[in-house]
């Protein structure tokens, strides 16, 4: 199961860079707006490639979902837009997110750049740092051939 | 008279900028496109981007892709504005059928410019 938080959620990079390689069979969609909008689920759906199938959930329900998954045979990928969303999912089932790839958080109010492609906010960096620091291995990393950059390298 | 169309054309990288330089470079004609990157935006930021461009003009929303963040962009802000039309998977061709033909309605121009993109593709 490979989990990301991209506020883009399904557009290129991820169909293109992440899907195709890691031969993904499902999405797992977390996020309470795209939740309750057909409208944007049928937008998504424009996006995922043929093969691949999508579920949108709200948080809430996500993590009964994720057990669900894990015990289906297929190549999931959970994909948040929010840190928030994240870090609560990788809590509600740290058995099942062991790793996290931040993929692309955008600048907003209150956020620092970090790379190119992650600006996170101090509390942000702090909640990821600390499932870090569970054992968690959290790093930015935007394309699979790019080089993964741990979570500690983003402080400072 | 009618203020002719505009065209936006949007798109991932350098890809709407460098369209939009050749289509000037073509046609000597200025100021009919304005380019719109995706690059370091998130949902909201990609849409004001889109949003800014067009303004209250009639316009024609070229995107690069057929699905993706550009498009989603510029679906979600204008799937209520009849004057605003958005056409998928940009080409050159399309591009200057398109400038050459602003005094039609959105609709029309963006039914016309598709017509001459798919002409342009083929196997020789």
């Amino acid at each position: 199961m490979v989990a990301r938080i991209d506020d883009r959620l399904v557009h290129g990079q991820v169909v293109i860079g992440w899907c195709r390689p890691l031969e993904i069979t499902r999405i797992l969609l977390v996020d309470d707006e795209v939740a309750t909008s057909a409208f944007e689920q049928d937008l998504y759906r424009l996006a995922v490639p043929e093969g691949v199938a999508i579920d949108f959930l709200a948080d809430a329900g996500a993590p009964a979902r994720l057990d669900q998954a894990a015990t289906g045979g297929e190549r999931v990928l959970v994909l948040t837009a929010s840190v928030e969303a994240m870090v609560g999912l990788q809590r509600a089932r740290p058995h099942l997110i062991q790793s996290v790839n931040v993929g692309g958080v955008h600048d907003r109010a209150g956020r620092t750049e970090r790379l190119r492609y992650v600006y996170l906010s101090g509390e942000e960096l702090k909640e990821l740092a600390a499932i870090a620091a569970t054992g968690v291995s959290v790093t930015a990393q935007d394309l699979p051939t790019t080089r993964p950059v741990p979570i500690e390298a983003l402080a400072g | 008279m009618t203020e002719p169309l505009l065209g936006v054309v949007v798109g991932h990288g350098d890809v709407a900028r460098a369209l939009v330089a050749a289509v000037e470079e073509i046609s000597g004609i200025q100021g009919a496109l304005v380019a719109v990157s995706n690059s370091g935006c998130d949902r909201g930021q990609l849409e004001d981007r889109i949003v800014a461009a067009v303004g209250d003009r009639a316009t024609v929303v070229f995107v690069d892709m057929a699905s993706g963040s550009c498009l989603f962009a510029a679906l979600r802000r204008f799937r209520d504005r009849p004057r605003v039309r958005v056409v998928t998977g940009v080409n050159l061709a399309m591009l200057l059928d398109f400038i050459f033909h602003r005094e039609d309605d959105a609709q029309t121009a963006a039914a016309r410019a598709v017509e001459a993109g798919g002409k342009a593709l083929g196997v020789r």
